[in-house]
């Protein structure tokens, strides 16, 4: 494992933000590290990258610790902050030659580095103009390259597509996997289960500063009591406790008059819909599909995702 | 490039690159630099400011007279003669600084009080309590021309005749005074009542014989201290080192907001996140704070010095030092700002008040000398202070290396406190 972190503790003012959270990387992977707002992600992910220091716990990155703040462990490591981390009044070019001399890259080096960091994230064109004048998906792309100038084997991401329209994104996602190809490990920190979805190998879910569950989406999906989910537009109050009887029926909840109800197979729909009808209530519409990581993330914590 | 020499250029071209903080650190101390320098600009070449005031003549006598007409040609005041409620409505209105109440029999009774000081009659001053300044002035004059008209009516007006008349019956009769003394006296008056009549006579002939007269003992040589006789006070050269001080602290404020809205952008995660040591990032924060600073100050008086006639008439060795040592302390000022600052909007708003407050005590607004006593000594406890009075020191009183060791000593000093404090209570978690 290129990364490896293990039993990772942190707390403010006597208040846990991390405990106890394990988490490994190997090149060419993408983790997900997926959880609500203030389940501990960022501190994690700062941690990770030597900006704090863990109450408890270690982290290896290659099977070494970060020590100090010069360490050269650091090298190794390519962060993309929350925050769109740039100089604004300086232009793209003169960001990556700053970022790639703190990392002592100099000379020939340095400028190819630039010319491939910029070519990945598309914006070769616009290395003299300066980020204030772009757009929010490329100054989010322009801050993913500044962590890619010294070449790091491992890309830290936090929440790297906060308000980014959806063609950047899928631009963003389409770096993020060629630099997998490259054989980069990434962790990728977010709270949107459709980007864990499409774009993690494996996935750590938290809350609250622990790991509730981890693996691979098929393994994450194996744990709910129901793989398919049915959402039916129906009239009226249903009584949940008596569905939840009903054969193959693993959950069921009722919001603003739409039915979700989980399934171990999407043959139970005919007779739930012959069931709902046999207790007076006029199915409107009804849609089908696989369990969803908000699901995971319901019948392990009892939350939505962004409640 | 190293990545302290990274840090430092980054520093360079984003400040000098942004126009509007240049200009506020520039442009704004040179022209309130030159408002100030020419508002209090003495030099010869000016017309001094004479000082309006009103007489109110209630005596009518000759001595009383003779107050008025002295005080109308002296260049120092603006004198009107009015009637009492006319005068003190326009004192109190501000047109005028003060008012002077000559009473009815003031003169008869100033000149007897001279031997028999039991009767002194009062001469009223009202003033504007907002240009108190002016009564000293006003005082001072009316003295000196009541002194002088009691003093010449003695010797040749008819109240002298009058009085020398009094005084010889009074000693004649006197039962007192042995004959010795008695002879003594009558003879001094005897001489006082020739003179009054060779004056009288030679003011009736129309002789250009002059009478004699009273008059100041004597008369004052004033010549300005400076760096030496050919170098008049230049206003400028004080107002220029104020200002100056006072807008490279403001640039100090900025670089420690600069500190806080990195952290808020997510750039110094960035830098944190970098192999670089915590004195690498703050040294590179100090460097380029200090040669922006030196920058500065340079720009500022190669300004002073082109177009308003500064000169550095001390020692340039000494100069250069203070302008280092300011420039330190306005670098680890900014970085105590950052350490101690929360968030860049709350923070920007109380550095600029303790700027504002140092400034001020500094003496770079207003002389120190008219602080009152207890704040001239507090404000040796200011660093702005020592710096305004090392760039003084060094310009227009024209003094040696070795009077700016000490506002050196005090500048790094504080440098040395402020970059502790600093890296005490810097907090580097994120």
């Amino acid at each position: 494992m290129l990364l490896d972190a293990r039993d990772l503790h942190k707390s403010y003012d006597s208040r846990p933000a991390v405990a106890g959270v394990s988490l490994s990387a190997a090149p060419g992977e993408i983790v997900g590290l997926l959880g609500p707002n203030g389940a501990g992600k960022t501190t994690t992910v700062a941690m990770l990258c030597g900006l704090l220091t863990p109450d408890r716990g270690e982290v290896l990155i290659g099977g070494n610790a970060i020590e100090g703040d010069d360490s050269r462990v650091k090298c190794r490591i390519g962060l993309v902050p929350q925050d769109i981390a740039l100089y604004e009044d300086r232009p793209a070019l003169s960001n990556l030659r700053l970022f790639g001399a703190l990392y002592g890259i100099g000379g020939a080096l340095l400028d190819e580095r630039c010319r491939d960091a910029l070519a990945l994230v598309g914006l070769s064109e616009r290395a003299r103009d300066k980020p204030q004048s772009f757009s929010g998906g490329m100054k989010r792309r322009l801050n993913i390259a500044c962590a890619l100038i010294h070449d790091p084997d491992l890309l830290l991401l936090d929440e790297p597509t906060v308000g980014v329209d959806p063609q950047s994104r899928n631009a963003i996602f389409d770096n993020l996997e060629a630099l997998k190809r490259r054989g980069k490990a990434l962790v990728y920190t977010t709270h949107y289960m459709e980007e864990a979805e499409r774009l993690c190998d494996r996935i750590v879910i938290v809350d609250h500063g622990k790991v509730v569950a981890g693996g691979t989406l098929e393994q994450l999906y194996a744990t709910l009591p129901a793989a398919q989910a049915l959402q039916i537009d129906v009239d009226g109050a249903v009584d949940l406790q008596r569905l939840g009887r009903e054969p193959g029926v693993g959950s069921a909840r009722q919001d603003e008059g739409k039915l979700f109800i989980g399934v171990d197979d999407l043959a139970r729909a005919g007779p739930l819909l012959s069931w709902l009808a046999t207790e007076g209530h006029r199915v409107r519409s009804i849609t089908s599909g696989r369990a969803t990581l908000e699901n995971v993330f319901l019948a392990l914590t009892g939350r939505q995702m962004r409640d | 490039m190293s990545a302290l020499t990274a840090l430092l250029r980054n520093d360079l071209v984003l400040y000098f690159s942004n126009r509007r903080a240049l200009i506020m650190s520039i442009a704004a101390p040179i022209a309130i630099a030159a408002f100030f320098g020419a508002l209090f600009d003495s030099s010869s070449s000016k017309k001094p400011v004479r000082v309006p005031i009103a007489v109110v003549d209630e005596d009518h006598s000759d001595i009383a007279q003779r107050i008025v007409t002295g005080m109308k040609a002296d260049a120092a005041l603006e004198v009107q003669e009015l009637p009492a409620a006319q005068a003190a409505l326009l004192v109190r209105g501000g047109k005028l600084r003060a008012v002077l109440t000559l009473p009815a029999g003031f003169g008869e009774q100033a000149a007897l009080a001279l031997f028999r000081p039991r009767d002194k009659p009062v001469l009223a001053i009202e003033y504007d309590p907002s240009q108190a300044m002016a009564l000293a002035v006003v005082r001072g004059l009316a003295m000196q021309y009541v002194m002088q008209a009691v003093g010449e009516s003695l010797i040749s007006g008819k109240l002298g005749e009058k009085f020398v008349g009094d005084a010889r019956s009074g000693i004649e009769r006197s039962a007192n005074l042995n004959e010795s003394t008695r002879r003594e006296l009558l003879t001094l008056f005897d001489s006082v009542d020739r003179l009054q009549k060779q004056g009288s006579a030679a003011n009736g002939a129309g002789s250009p014989t002059v009478a004699p007269r009273f008059d100041m003992p004597f008369t004052t040589r004033e010549q300005e201290v400076t760096s030496g006789a050919d170098r008049p006070y230049n206003s400028y050269a004080h107002a220029f080192a104020g200002m100056g001080v006072q807008f490279i602290l403001f640039m100090g404020i900025d670089l420690g907001i600069g500190v806080l809205l990195a952290r808020r952008l997510g750039l110094w995660k960035r830098l944190r996140a970098a192999p670089l040591s915590r004195a690498t990032l703050l040294a590179s924060r100090i460097v380029s704070g200090s040669v922006i600073a030196l920058v500065l100050l340079a720009i500022i008086y190669a300004a002073a010095i082109a177009f308003f006639g500064v000169r550095i008439d001390g020692s340039v060795v000494g100069m250069v030092g203070i302008a280092i040592a300011f420039a330190l302390l306005t670098s680890t000022f900014g970085l105590l700002i950052a350490a101690l600052g929360k968030t860049p909007e709350a923070t920007r708003g109380l550095a600029i008040f303790a700027t504002l407050l140092l400034v001020m005590l500094g003496g770079a607004w207003v002389p120190s000398f008219v602080f009152p006593e207890w704040l001239q000594k507090l404000s040796l406890f200011v660093p702005t202070r020592w710096a305004v009075d090392g760039l003084d020191a060094m310009t227009w009183r024209g003094l040696g290396a070795d009077a700016a060791i000490a506002p050196i000593g005090v500048l790094l000093g504080f440098s040395a406190l402020f970059a502790a404090l600093a890296v005490w209570r810097f907090d580097w978690n994120e």
